[in-house]
């Protein structure tokens, strides 16, 4: 006697990511904290000091937020026009940022009024940083120029004319108090020295330059500007190194992770990516709901701040061990391990009968209905929320096996209001999903034969059959037009192919078939 | 035209087990059931087939115990006779013949010397009316009996033995057909006859299907063919009889029966269940559900211990009491259709085709024994009339039998085609195939042929299928697993067509270096490698049927048959027509071991088979008229030993063996006369020692005997000298347990006489081969002299009237019995060589 054979539910091969170390990693941080600013958020700085509270600069204010907390701890507002780049000194004491009205102005932290305004700048300064020996100020401006500022006495150090276009992005080293480098709208990075008065070297991005990062070791610098991020080899005399184009929009903010090992990319596409910095391919993916301009990391990467156009401050924070232990112990809600190992490790001693007992078969729960020939129980037990909404396959695969069994019609006959809305909101969502379609096909034209006569007498019934029709015409629109799309690729590709002659059997039997192929050779893969 | 007399068609193995009720003998020991031409005799612990009765010269319709002597049995067949063999021992004892074909036969206790049996109206023969005679067995001495004394008791019965059934204690006797049951009463010589109508209300239909009837009470039951069960009551009245009805089955009914003790009822139909009633209580029912096919007969020991169900599928299974399935015996599964083709496993060498539904059987050749089933389709069987069920309809093996592609399909009548494509692996460990990657609708429409690359030192696996949605696709296994924790899977890798025409055949050339796709009248060849179009080859425009390329030597040709009745040759090195020929060819194939191809050709009703080799004018062997009708499923399977045949005709049967089946699905294949007479001396030698059941012990102790064997056939002059023979007799006599020996008068005789081996001895020979004029008569009798205590005597008696004086423990009867024995075996050996 064969025992019953369970239901097969096909195993469709999974769509979307491959679930990575990466991925895992990234994926732990909690839902975000929204902030509403007053304007786009140009530019977010950590405090690279304990508290490692990080400033924003959006509009005409900076304000400073503590690693938890929602409002601003701190608000500078003395500004007379749009605030750019707002930067900590290495010390976390001191803020500098630029203006629209081309002064550069010095916060102490703790205070409110600046300390110092640099002016010499003719036009909005966009870059403004502090080297490393901490007394000086780098800044560049639109007026094409980046000059070197005293911080005591507020004096011009030096001013280098050599770039042709806005300065919008700027680094100092952090290892050496004379090296800063500047990118520019004229498409060139170059690497300054304090101690010469001419750039020592320039490299050339090839589009707009928006962001520029040194990574720690200051060997490799990173370049963003149009939908590139370049790589350039410092040691090597700016040899560009990789190119990576995996935005489609304008490349806005970069950013490194804190073990070095991952670089972030955030662009107006909306997405910010992760790059492994060996292989340069992209590990990870996020998505926000408007275009990125800025973009930042906590040390240890505690949290992701994220700033947008729309002037929404995005914060994500990593979550805690004992949350994602708790998600992951909120999934194992089985019997102990106890329960089942009960009496099996017991070995029998050399005086006993042992009574040997059939091994049970566990069947689903739609199993012991199909089992029972019950066909519309089992067709609720498959339609059951958490089924038909998790895991529509096992919902298909039981109505598959009722079609098979010819016993579908009467499993979808009979049914009340309530039940009959529930197969049809199933339908609505899964009838177009390419997987389900043949097997929902069928029963979708059984719901329609076997309802005839009850349209019209339930709002709720008839307001999902409008839905339904609507969902099959716009489908019907859109292979239309896939079919349109394929057969104009299909001409590309045959034009494109180079028509190699076939040699014909020497029987001079010119029979006008041996001719090469002219069908597009696609191979296809297959799922499994 | 050669003339190949020594070459002959036989059939082999897979013959209908299912045909008639099995019957289980009082011991619950062995089962008989009628088998083709023979009766069967299964141990129902082991499953092993013990004997087999062969006599009959046609279809066996029935067997029967007799009733006065357990250890005998009836069988009766078409070819008029009725025959009484000794099952334990497997010998016939006596042969009635009656004349016409007989359908069924039935005895009971109470009637002596009568049994019943079913034969066409006497009044003409082909008529499709039948009536119940009782025959009167003649006592008589002789082994061939005339039985003429026929004496109608029912006329108008139906040929279906389970219709039929005798009575408590056999006072009456039941027969149904169609709407009526009739009721016989012995004693009153009266018979009752009632009616059932047409139809009911429902549309249910009542025509009988089966009759079973109590043994100790007065009931009788029926089955239905609208699933229903009637308990017949009171019937010794013609007008105030009743009936109660049981209802669960939903289709016919096609076995009811009762236990020994009237305790329980069984029936049976398409469900394949078995429903156990209570007699009283009938609402209290046991079901034994998923018995794998429907249930055609239902039999039940005479001690209720065990029951057993035939089945539609060529299966007998042995209940133990309803509780549980403790034996199947299964033959080779003969659906209407065999759609996969014949297969050969190449690991097992055993022939794969369709079994059950949605399964594939692997049936070992060698042993004429099902090794077991693969579930393909793994899906619950749901037995009901009229659904349309998934069934596999392509299989292909590659070289080294590491994998296996199946093709499952299923098409309802509105909706569309449902295909699945399923590749298996060989797991060593468990030593059967395992699924490995499933494809569901790998093509748009059916798939019309699959092929593996053939090539055994090729680097990856590649599995071609052509569909009729136009396209070839090829598969492939991926050489390095993907890194994760399940194996490498088949993917893809390329979709060829051709001007949209549908591809018919695919083929791979030996080495795998070309593949061969033959679309309608135009044959592609593509290089595998880099997926081009190499050349393409067309003779005469008509659509190509088989695509052979030739192996070995003849790597270089391609084979194609048109439909248009040719058969076509190309070369592929200069890519034309080596030559062509005219012939309305049905299948043609190549064997894997050789070059040679077989090419089965219908001509006026019936087939020819030509052999040839590709590169050859003539062809190495043909035969007229193989068997009527078309052949559409033949394979190559290879021999276990390589037969030696120097034979020129007989030479392309060394390597491989050609099996194929007709259009009646009779299991067809070749033998050369050496190979059958290599066969017969081994059979025989099974017949004469069975007296034991078979069990894996004495298959054991049979392979000792065996071994002892040769040694003396061989060294013939040895023997006079040191009587080597005689001693290894003394030795198995001192070594036999003595409880087991017969009684030491019985033996003394039997000892002096096979020491005093000489001149008789071999005086007797040579009369015996010219009374008989057979060859194997004298391995027989040089067989050692303890091999048998039967074998002994027989010589003493043709030794003449000195002899038997020394041997006074022979009774009469026993002479008697010892001749026929004698005569039998003769006759069966006659019968077999003449035919």
């Amino acid at each position: 006697m064969a025992s019953f054979k369970p239901t097969k539910i096909p195993l469709y091969p999974k769509l979307g990511e491959k679930v990575t170390q990466d991925t895992l990693y990234w994926k732990n941080y909690k839902a975000p904290v929204q902030i509403k600013e007053f304007g786009a958020i140009s530019s977010i700085d950590f405090s690279p000091v304990a508290p490692h509270n990080f400033a924003v600069t959006a509009f005409t204010r900076i304000h400073i937020y503590g690693p938890f907390s929602q409002e601003p701890v701190k608000t500078f507002t003395r500004f007379k026009d749009t605030a750019y780049c707002g930067r900590f000194r290495s010390d976390g004491q001191l803020l500098v940022a630029g203006c629209e009205d081309s002064v550069v102005r010095l916060f102490d932290v703790g205070g409110k009024v600046a300390l110092r305004m640099f002016k010499g700048h003719t036009k909005a300064v966009h870059v403004t940083d502090f080297t490393s020996d901490r007394y000086q100020i780098l800044t560049g401006s639109d007026d094409y120029t980046c000059r070197l500022w005293d911080i005591p006495n507020a004096a011009e150090l030096h001013s280098y004319r050599e770039h042709t276009d806005y300065i919008r992005c700027g680094v100092a080293s952090k290892l050496n108090r004379d090296l800063f480098i500047t990118g520019s709208y004229d498409h060139t990075l170059k690497v300054f020295d304090a101690r010469a008065d001419r750039s020592v070297m320039t490299m050339d991005h090839g589009q707009p330059v928006e962001s520029l990062l040194l990574y720690p070791s200051e060997g490799l610098l990173v370049s963003a500007g149009g939908r590139h991020v370049k790589v350039w080899d410092l040691l090597k005399g700016g040899q560009p190194l990789v190119s990576l184009k995996n935005h489609h929009k304008t490349v806005t903010s970069l950013c490194l992770s804190s073990s070095g090992q991952r670089l972030l990319s955030a662009s107006l596409d909306r997405h910010v990516k992760v790059y492994n910095t060996t292989n340069y391919k992209v590990v990870h993916n996020f998505d926000y709901a408007a275009s990125i301009l800025s973009l930042a990391l906590a040390p240890d990467d505690e949290s992701i701040v994220v700033g947008m156009t729309n002037s929404i401050l995005s914060i994500k924070h990593r979550k805690s061990p004992e949350e994602s232990k708790e998600a992951s112990e909120q999934k194992r809600r089985r019997p102990s391990y106890r329960v089942f190992v009960k009496g099996k490790n017991y070995s029998p001693k050399q005086d006993d009968y042992l009574v040997s007992k059939p091994v049970k078969q566990h069947l689903a729960k739609y199993d012991k209905q199909l089992k029972k020939f019950n066909v519309s129980k089992a067709l609720d037990t498959a339609l059951e929320t958490w089924t038909r909404l998790r895991k529509p396959e096992i919902t298909v695969a039981v109505i598959k096996e009722l079609d098979r069994r010819g016993t579908l019609k009467n499993a979808l006959a009979g049914r009340d209001e309530q039940g009959l809305s529930r197969l049809l909101n199933f339908l609505v969502g899964n009838l177009v999903d390419p997987r389900f379609a043949p097997v929902l096909a069928t029963a979708a034209e059984m719901i329609l034969d076997v309802y005839r006569q009850v349209i019209g007498q339930s709002p709720v019934v008839d307001r999902q059959l409008l839905r339904l029709q609507d969902l099959l015409e716009r489908e019907i629109d859109y292979q239309r037009d896939l079919l349109e799309v394929l057969g104009m690729l299909d001409t590309m590709f045959a034009s494109s192919l180079p028509r190699a002659p076939v040699p014909c059997p020497g029987a001079g039997r010119a029979n006008g078939l041996a001719q090469g192929e002219a069908g597009p050779l696609r191979p296809q893969l297959q799922a499994t | 035209m050669v003339e190949h007399g020594d070459i002959r068609v036989v059939h082999r193995g897979g013959s209908k087990i299912n045909f008639r009720e099995p019957v289980i003998t009082n011991d619950s020991r062995l089962l008989l059931c009628a088998s083709g031409e023979s009766v069967k005799v299964f141990s129902t612990s082991t499953e092993e087939c013990v004997h087999d009765l062969r006599g009959h010269t046609d279809l066996v319709t029935g067997v029967l115990l007799k009733p006065s002597n357990h250890l005998q049995v009836y069988s009766c067949s078409l070819d008029g006779t009725v025959r009484l063999w000794d099952f334990t021992d497997g010998i016939l004892i006596k042969t009635y013949v009656i004349g016409y074909p007989v359908y069924s036969i039935y005895a009971s206790a109470n009637h002596e010397g009568v049994i019943f049996i079913v034969t066409p109206t006497q009044s003409d023969k082909r008529s499709e009316l039948f009536q119940l005679v009782a025959l009167h067995l003649p006592q008589s001495g002789d082994q061939l009996v005339e039985a003429g004394e026929l004496s109608a008791v029912l006329s108008d019965v139906s040929s279906n033995p389970g219709a039929i059934v005798f009575g408590r204690g056999g006072e009456y006797i039941a027969s149904a057909k169609d709407l009526h049951l009739e009721v016989y009463f012995f004693k009153k010589q009266k018979s009752y006859r009632f009616s059932l109508k047409e139809d009911n209300k429902k549309g249910g239909k009542n025509k009988f299907t089966c009759v079973a009837c109590h043994p100790k009470d007065d009931c009788i039951a029926t089955g239905h063919e609208d699933g229903k069960i009637r308990l017949w009551r009171n019937f010794n009245h013609k007008k105030e009889y009743t009936y109660s009805t049981l209802h669960w089955h939903h289709n016919a009914v096609s076995s009811v029966c009762f236990t020994p003790e009237g305790t329980n009822l069984l029936s049976g139909g398409l469900e394949s269940v078995l429903v156990q009633w209570r007699y009283n209580q009938e609402s209290q029912r046991d079901f034994l559900p998923r018995l794998g096919s429907a249930i055609t007969h239902i039999a039940v020991s005479p001690d209720g211990a065990l029951f057993c169900t035939s089945h539609s599928d060529n299966k007998i299974t042995i209940i133990q009491s309803c509780v549980k399935v403790s034996a199947v015996i299964q033959g080779l599964v003969k659906g209407e259709s065999v759609k996969t083709d014949l297969m050969v496993d190449p690991r097992s060498k055993s022939l794969v085709l369709n079994g059950k539904p949605g399964h594939l059987q692997f049936y070992s050749l060698q042993r004429d024994k099902l090794l077991y089933n693969l579930d393909i389709v793994q899906q619950e069987y749901i037995h009901e009339l009229g659904l349309e069920q998934f069934e596999v309809v392509k299989v292909v093996f590659d070289a080294s039998g590491n994998w296996m592609a199946t093709v499952e399909e299923r098409r309802q009548k509105a909706a569309e085609l449902e295909l699945n494509l399923k590749l298996w692996a060989f797991d060593e460990q468990t030593q059967s195939f395992v699924l490995n990657t499933t494809v569901s609708a790998p093509h748009e429409a059916r798939i019309t042929a699959m092929c593996f690359c053939q090539a055994i030192d090729s680097q990856t696996t590649m599995l071609v299928s052509a569909s009729k949605d136009g396209h070839f696709k090829a598969w492939q296994l991926p050489r390095s697993a993907p890194a994760e924790d399940e194996g490498p899977s088949w993917s893809c890798d390329f979709v060829g067509a051709y001007h949209g025409l549908v591809p018919e055949c695919c083929c791979f050339s030996a080495d795998g270096s070309l593949l061969a796709v033959s679309f309608q009248e135009v044959v592609t060849v593509w290089s595998p490698t880099s997926w081009e179009l190499l050349t393409t080859l067309s003779q005469p425009p008509k659509a190509i049927r088989n695509l052979c390329f030739g192996r070995l030597s003849c790597s270089k040709y391609l084979l194609g048959t048109t439909a248009n009745n040719l058969l076509c040759c190309w070369n592929l090195l200069t890519c034309s027509l080596e030559w062509s020929t005219s012939m309305d060819i049905s299948l043609l194939l190549n064997d894997p071991l050789t070059e040679n191809m077989a090419a089965f050709c219908c001509q006026a009703g019936h087939t020819d088979l030509f052999v040839f080799k590709p590169s050859e004018p003539r062809p190495v062997f043909s035969l007229k008229a193989v068997c009527s009708g078309k052949v559409t499923h033949a394979v190559f399977a290879p021999r276990e030993e390589m037969l030696e045949s120097c034979e020129e005709s007989s030479q392309w049967l060394n390597r491989s063996q050609l099996y194929f089946l007709t259009q009646y699905m009779d299991l067809m294949t070749f033998t050369t006369k050496a190979e059958e007479e290599r066969l017969m001396a081994s059979s025989k030698q099974l017949v004469i020692d069975d007296s034991v059941a078979m069990t894996p012990f004495y298959l054991l102790l049979g392979k000792h005997r065996k071994q002892g064997n040769p040694d003396t056939l061989s060294s013939p002059s040895a023997e006079r000298t040191s009587l080597p023979q005689g001693s290894v007799a003394i030795k198995e006599l001192l070594q036999t347990p003595a409880h087991v020996l017969p009684s030491t008068s019985f033996l003394c005789s039997m000892f002096v006489e096979s020491l005093l081996i000489s001149v008789t001895d071999t005086r007797e020979e040579i009369k015996q081969a010219e009374e008989e004029m057979e060859s194997e008569k004298e391995e027989e009798d040089s067989e050692g002299e303890m091999e048998s205590s039967t074998s002994r005597p027989e010589q003493v008696l043709l030794g003449g009237p000195s002899a038997e004086s020394s041997a006074p423990a022979l009774t009469k009867a026993q002479v008697r019995e010892l001749r026929r024995v004698k005569k039998l075996d003769h006759g069966w050996l006659s019968g077999l060589l003449h035919s």
